[in-house]
């Protein structure tokens, strides 16, 4: 299932997952104002698997930020499941990212001092399940990502494919509506990467999981189904 | 549980930086404590003396003495219901580290003056009957082992010569503040004694104590006192036992300030120790704070956590302190004899290091709470890799 540059699946009258129309996100330096998105439209609809690709300073992770609601547009408009996002405030998309995002980073971002258990379980500490619903939770998503046996270790016993995988639990835990994946591969090794897209593939086919995923790497933007290009803040494919 | 957990967990991530700065803390509480122990105990005098009673000395100064005769005419003065005498010895014991406060008192009229000081019967009777007897406070006692029947020789120092007492008492204090470190003999062996040996006129005193009947006259009763010896050779100056002790404290007035600035001091310089700490430990970990808020944990619990272990460290440090200011106060005392007869850790100095120690783990929180607080999420993550 090749990527390379398909269209949105637009059609059929579906509402997208994401929408954004009008997106721009400029830096003020002193008097200088630097564009790192331009009047940017995408949709992104529900089911799907998207790779955004871009040289360095294209735009692609402030795209991704502005998505998952970590950062706010200079201008325009995200929805996301119908919310306009930039509207909220910041203890409101606080509380929408802990319910409708899942995030994968480059560096894994485990708590250090919390074992892999902890770490799956920290999204629900915000959640009013009780602590057995919590362990069965957990316990079925450390599963998913073949790592049961390794539930009590701390982030670095584990190697970086497993801290991912960790990562990738935890991304999963409250069932997100979204799952954003930064550079998900790239502190791995090929091997280890192969694994983690194969994971994300599955989540992604066996879970319906919509992702959106920055990457540099062609071989992993392959295994999504959509592919966009960023090239100076604006979309070129 | 997941919060405290959380916390004790990033607390102990660098021992060796927690260790040290909980060390450091323990240091401060400590010497605060002793510091303010020092303070208290010089003042620990003034703090224990009674409201119903009133000295009388030579307005001059100390060092002149009363005519003894002045005894009769001070009991007439409307509101007084006792008077009794004491005069500072100033004798060495054995050498001159050994020091402690030493008076020739008037006998039974003095110790009903003093009802704080606490004598069985026996021992107070065998006391006043025996003419070169003396009695000595429990604290006093125990320094250097004596017990009753025991020769006490003292070498002069204003009255020479080696004069020895029979230990016939051991009197305990009523209250815990009730100093109990001084040596007590009779005004008349000494006074007969210098007569017989030196040929002095004798029949004088350092001060004269009265007991007074309403403490809210004391004012009124002193302006008697001295209103009944003005133009005399001997003019008197009467104040409230407090007063009288507080005129000592007086003259290390500026020393005490400056013990009492080191004091707050010490707990300044580890407040910005244990801020600059909190401040590492903060930055250090912006990336893992910004994590928690992507995941959707508010700025308030990011400042929360940091609240929490800078309190918890201060906390521990300054409990910690707080049971060191006991040895460390208790070796204090060994080293420089009885000389503060009230060097006692208080229940108030163990509140303020308390309050101190919680003031420290707030304050150095303050910064590094709302900096980690307002850390743009975006920002913080970039300080990952």
């Amino acid at each position: 299932m090749s990527a390379a540059a398909q269209p949105a699946p637009a059609a059929e009258g579906r509402q997208p997952l994401v929408a954004i129309h009008g997106l721009s996100k400029y830096y003020v330096r002193g008097d200088q104002v630097i564009p790192v998105l331009v009047d940017l439209d995408l949709d992104v609809y529900a089911g799907e698997y998207v790779a955004l690709m871009g040289p360095s300073g294209s735009g692609k992770s402030t795209l991704l930020n502005l998505i998952a609601g970590i950062d706010k547009p200079s201008s325009g408009e995200i929805r996301v499941t119908g919310v306009d996002i930039a509207a909220l405030s910041d203890s409101e998309l606080a509380l929408w990212r802990s319910m409708h995002v899942g995030f994968i980073f480059q560096f894994y971002n485990l708590m250090p001092v919390l074992t892999a258990f902890g770490n799956v379980e920290l999204p629900l500490q915000l959640t009013t399940l009780s602590r057995a619903e919590r362990r069965e939770r957990v316990a079925t998503a450390l599963e998913l990502v073949g790592l049961t046996d390794r539930a009590t270790h701390l982030p670095n016993e584990l190697s970086g494919g497993q801290q991912q995988r960790v990562a990738i639990a935890r991304a999963l835990i409250t069932d997100p509506t979204l799952i954003v994946a930064d550079e998900p591969t790239g502190d791995l090794d090929r091997v280890t990467a192969q694994e983690i897209l194969g994971l994300l593939a599955r989540l992604n086919d066996e879970l319906g999981k919509t992702i959106i995923m920055v990457t540099h790497d062609p071989k992993a933007a392959e295994t999504a189904h959509r592919l966009i290009h960023l090239e100076k803040g604006v979309l070129v494919g | 549980m997941f919060i405290p957990l959380l916390v004790l967990r990033n607390a102990f991530r660098h021992k060796l930086r927690t260790a040290l700065t909980i060390l450091g803390i323990v240091v401060a509480i400590a010497a605060f404590g002793l510091l303010r122990t020092l303070v208290d105990a010089w003042y620990a005098g003034a703090n224990a003396s009674s409201s119903a009673r009133l000295v009388t000395r030579s307005a001059v100064s100390l060092v002149f003495p009363l005519p003894l005769s002045y005894a009769q005419k001070i009991r007439q003065v409307p509101g007084i219901t006792g008077v009794a005498w004491a005069n500072w010895f100033g004798g060495v014991y054995v050498n001159e580290r050994n020091f402690f406060p030493q008076f020739a008192i008037s006998g039974a009229g003095y110790l009903d003056i003093y009802p704080e000081f606490i004598l069985s019967e026996g021992e107070r009777k065998a006391f006043l009957a025996d003419r070169t007897g003396a009695i000595a406070g429990r604290k006093l006692a125990d320094k250097f082992g004596w017990k009753v029947g025991d020769q006490i020789p003292l070498r002069g120092t204003i009255y020479p010569g080696t004069w020895t007492f029979n230990l016939r008492g051991i009197y305990d204090g009523a209250e815990p503040s009730t100093d109990t470190s001084t040596f007590f003999f009779h005004y008349d062996y000494l006074n007969e004694t210098v007569k017989q040996r030196y040929g002095r006129a004798g029949d004088s005193t350092g001060v004269f104590v009265e007991s007074i009947v309403h403490p809210e006259d004391a004012a009124d009763v002193s302006q008697a006192i001295d209103a009944t010896f003005k133009n005399s050779l001997a003019e008197t100056l009467t104040e409230t036992e407090k007063a009288f002790q507080l005129g000592f404290v007086a003259m290390s007035e500026a020393i005490l300030g400056a013990i009492q600035a080191v004091s707050y001091i010490v707990i300044v310089i580890i407040m910005a120790v244990m801020a600059n700490t909190m401040a590492m430990t903060a930055r250090e970990r912006y990336g893992e704070y910004a994590t928690l808020k992507a995941l959707g944990f508010g700025n308030g619990f990011v400042a929360l956590l940091i609240f929490f272990e800078s309190l918890g460290i201060a906390l521990v440090g300054g409990l910690l302190g707080i049971a060191l200011t006991f040895p460390v106060s208790h070796a204090f005392v060994e080293t420089i004899g009885s000389l503060l007869s009230g060097f006692r850790v208080s229940q108030q100095t163990m509140v303020i290091q308390l309050a101190a120690a919680i003031a420290i783990g707030v304050v150095a929180a303050v910064v590094p709470a709302w900096r980690a607080a307002r850390v743009r999420i975006v920002d913080g993550l970039r300080a990952i890799g």
